[in-house]
Order: C-alpha cells, then structure tokens, then sequence
C-alpha cells in the first residue's frame, strides 16, 4: 500500500505550490508566450514597427533547406553528445563504485570538469586542438596526421561533440554513482552466491535496477544538447565549416542576435520548443515504461 | 585559391582573423589584413615585413577602386540638457581633433577620419619613418568614390558575410569550385536580401 500525506483544507497546498508556479511563470510562461507571439511578425531591425505576417516567418523558415538540414545535424550532434557523455560517465561510474581507496579523490576529480562553463570549455578544447598551435594537433601531426576542424566537417563535428560531452560526464557520473550505490549489496551477493559473473550481473541487476537513473539523465542529457552547448558551438566553430555544426539553437542566436531578424529567430524558437516537447513526451511515453522503479 | 588550398599554398585559417598568429610567427609568407593590423604585427614580428596595396585583377580593372572602409562611428543618445550636450560636443571636438585622430592613427594603423589629421601625419614624417602606413590611405584616396564605394549598404550584412564564410569554405575545402560555391552565395544572399526589404517596407 502506498502512504500519501494529504493536507487538510485548500489554501495550505497552494501556498506551498505558489512560489514555484510563480517562478515558471515569469521566466517560462510569459518568455515562451512573447516568443510565439513575436513569431507571427516581422519586426524591422531597429524595433520600431512590427509587421503581422501569421504563419509567414514558419513558411520562409521550413522552405530553407539549410535550415532543414539543420534539424539533421541537430539529431545527430544530440545523439553522439548524449551517448558519448552517459556512456563514459556509467564506465567511470562502475568503476569509481568498485573502488575502495581513494574514492573520495577520484570522485573530487571527476566532478571538476562540472564547474567548467561551456563557452570555456570550448575555448579549452580549442586551444588543444588549434589547427596552428594545439598540443594534440601537433602529436597528431607526428602520427602522420592532418587535423583541420576548420575545414573538415567531420573532425569539426567531433570536436564539438567531445568539448560539449566533457563536462557533463561529471553531472552523469554523480547521479550514476548515487543509482550504483543505492543498489542493495544483497542482490547482487545473492547473485554472485548463484555464479553471476560481474557482467552477467551488471547486465541483469545492476542495469535494470538502475533505469530510473538513466531514463532521468537521457531526457536531461538531450535538453542539455539541445539548448546548453551553444556556448561550445560559438567558441569553437560558429556553427562552421560551411554548416557542419550550426545546430537549431545556435541559428535561434545567429538569425536573431547577429542577423537582427527577430521573426525568424522567434519562430525557430518556437519550433525548437515543439520538438523539445515533443521528444520528452515521447520519452516518457515509451522508454519510461520499460524503468523499474 | 582553390588550388593553391589543395596543394597547400594557401592556408585557409578561420572566419576571422586567426591567420594572424602565423604571420607574425613568421610560418606565412603573405597575409591579408586590416590596417588596424598593423600595430599588432609591428610590436610582434621579428622580422622585417612590408605593407602593400590589395592585389587586383587588372584583366577585369584597369584601376582599383578605393577599399571599402569598415569601423565604428561615434554615437549620442538623446534625452540629456543643452549643458551636458555642449560637453559631449566638446569632447567629441577633442577627439577629432587633427592631434588626437593623427596619433591614433600612428599608433593603430586605423584610417585617419579626418584630412588634417592625414596632413600632420605627413609633415612629422610619419611616413617616411613607417613605410608602409600610408598604403592604407592612398587606396582610401587615389580615386573618386563612387556612391557604392562609399561603404556598405546591405541588408542581412552580418548574415550574408556568413553565407559568403560558407561558401568560400566549401571551396577551401574542395566541396565546390568557386563558380558554384559564388553562384549558390548569390542564391542565399538574394533571399535574404527580398526578406530584408518586406521587413523594412
């Protein structure tokens, strides 16, 4: 059976609701309303005047193939991001969770990274990679190797992906070591008693047991790589070579803050919010059912 | 170009200016820049280098026009007493002033703003000492402007300079040759430019 606290009365809870309905309000509500609203005109440049154009701004939006292809290689951006930083952050967390001495530094040191703001990881990533003046550029280059993000879409791509991934596999790494932890010792002694081997057990107790976790991380993960790696994206390649990483939220920036065309800026906002929306639904619809709580 | 990137002649560094550091490294040969790049490579470079005009093809140009020029302009805000606008005058007097805007030029390489200030420069043999920092404002003067060479005036400016950045990179890289990767900048740029003038209409 499960226990409820139930409050008495009405008043009580929605004071205790109020600060936080407040708070989404302001700075979602109203944000997300101005965006759709401003995504039906074109403004001038100057602000002055505002013209209604209804679903124009979408229209000229989705007949621009650069902007479809865009979507594209949003997908495939988020995609790595999220594999690569979950990935590596549930091996290191594995790992961290077997240690006996010296976990504490271990952990210290994995969480570091966190700290980093995106916009200086890039400029970090950057210098390593420098095409000119960065150290492992130079290494590649005595393996015989010609690493040239600034024109290879491919390398710009990676680049990218490792400077945005990075720093989230300490926040990954926090939350899975906390999952690892709370598996009960029993289960998984009562299995190793049965002659589970470590990855047999980690495949069928410690995986499942640890879902909640995951499917909390994968829909943090892609809003992450959606809208927070803007900052790599501007540092280490504004959206270049050609279009190899303009992702959707960095053309939102692009069009609207340097282009100054705040109706378009405003309606790819718009739809990036609908495919956010969309994605989430979709991932507590069907992946949250297979997580066992 | 588009040859020279593929055999390694010409290497092609970043949208802005980071071919810079090579130079002044001393790892290039040539480089392109802005005259407010001078100041940068003089105090850096341990090397002796020269300054010269922008090449031009004298098969479509018997003589190059003058370059378009690019920098900031001084702005005031409206709103404040007769008072405080006789001050910003003044100030703005001091700092167009021939002495001020000639050692701003000497010292950045920037234009001179005013014909004064490029005189003084003259006359305390600036030149003369710095060859080379004259180059600048002779490909500034040695014509008549004409009413598109004035500067810019483009819709989408920022937009379109980073249609441009694309397309020259597809060509750097050997996606495109330079007719297409022009043709298709052309293509880009003229939507922008009907979507400009429905916004300002």
């Amino acid at each position: 059976m499960e226990k409820r606290v139930k409050f008495k009365g009405l008043w009580l809870p929605i004071l205790l609701v109020f600060p936080q309905f407040l708070i989404t309000a302001i700075f979602f509500f109203y944000p997300a309303g101005q965006a759709i609203w401003q995504s039906l005109f074109i403004p001038d440049p100057f602000g002055l005047s505002m013209q209604w154009v209804g679903l124009g701004n979408f229209e000229f939006l989705l007949a621009d193939r650069y902007y479809r292809a865009s979507f594209f290689t949003t997908a495939v951006f988020s995609i790595l991001v999220t594999v690569v930083s979950m990935g590596v952050a549930l091996y290191l967390a594995v790992l961290a969770d077997r240690l006996v001495k010296g976990s504490g530094t271990y952990r210290t040191l994995l969480i570091w990274p966190y700290a980093v703001a995106p916009a200086v990881a890039g400029v970090l990533w950057l210098f390593m990679f420098n095409t000119r003046v960065g150290v492992v550029t130079w290494y590649l280059g005595l393996l015989g190797y010609d690493w040239n993000h600034v024109l290879n879409e491919g390398e710009a791509m990676g680049l990218v992906v490792v400077a945005s991934a990075w720093g989230r596999i300490s926040y990954n790494f926090l939350f899975f070591l906390a999952g690892l932890q709370a598996i009960p010792r029993s289960v998984i002694e009562a299995a190793a008693i049965d002659g589970a081997h470590f990855w047999t057990r980690f495949r069928t107790i410690v995986f499942p047991l640890l879902s909640p976790t995951t499917f909390f991380l994968l829909v943090v993960n892609i809003i992450y790589s959606f809208f927070e790696t803007f900052g790599v994206i501007h540092t280490i390649t504004s959206g270049g070579p050609q279009q190899a990483t303009t992702i959707l939220v960095y053309k939102v920036y692009a069009d609207g803050f340097v282009g100054q065309d705040l109706g378009s800026s405003a309606a790819q906002s718009v739809i990036l919010l609908a495919i956010v929306s969309l994605l989430t639904v979709i991932q507590f619809k069907y992946i949250e059912r297979r997580v066992h709580y | 170009m588009g040859d020279w990137a593929r055999d390694g002649k010409f290497i092609y560094a970043g949208r802005r200016n980071e071919g810079g550091a090579n130079f002044r490294a001393g790892e290039c040969a040539f480089f392109t820049e802005s005259s407010a790049g001078y100041a940068g490579i003089s105090s850096e470079a341990e090397f002796d280098f020269e300054v010269r005009p922008l090449p031009y093809w004298e098969a479509v140009v018997s003589e190059p026009q003058n370059t378009i020029i690019g920098g900031a302009s001084l702005w005031v805000m409206e709103g404040q007493g007769d008072e405080e606008y006789k001050g910003v005058a003044a100030f703005l007097n001091f700092l167009s002033s021939p002495e001020i805007q000639a050692k701003w030029h000497q010292d950045t390489g920037y234009l001179p703003i005013t014909a004064e200030a490029g005189e003084l420069t003259k006359s305390q043999g600036f030149y003369e000492a710095n060859p080379g920092t004259d180059v600048a404002v002779m490909q500034m003067t040695a014509n008549e402007p004409t009413a598109n060479s004035k500067g810019l005036r483009l819709g989408s400016f920022d937009q379109i300079r980073g249609i441009i950045d694309e397309e020259l990179e597809a060509v750097w890289s050997g996606d495109k040759d330079a007719q297409a990767a022009l043709d298709s900048a052309v293509e880009r740029g003229n939507v922008l430019l009907r979507r400009f003038e429905q916004a300002s209409r």
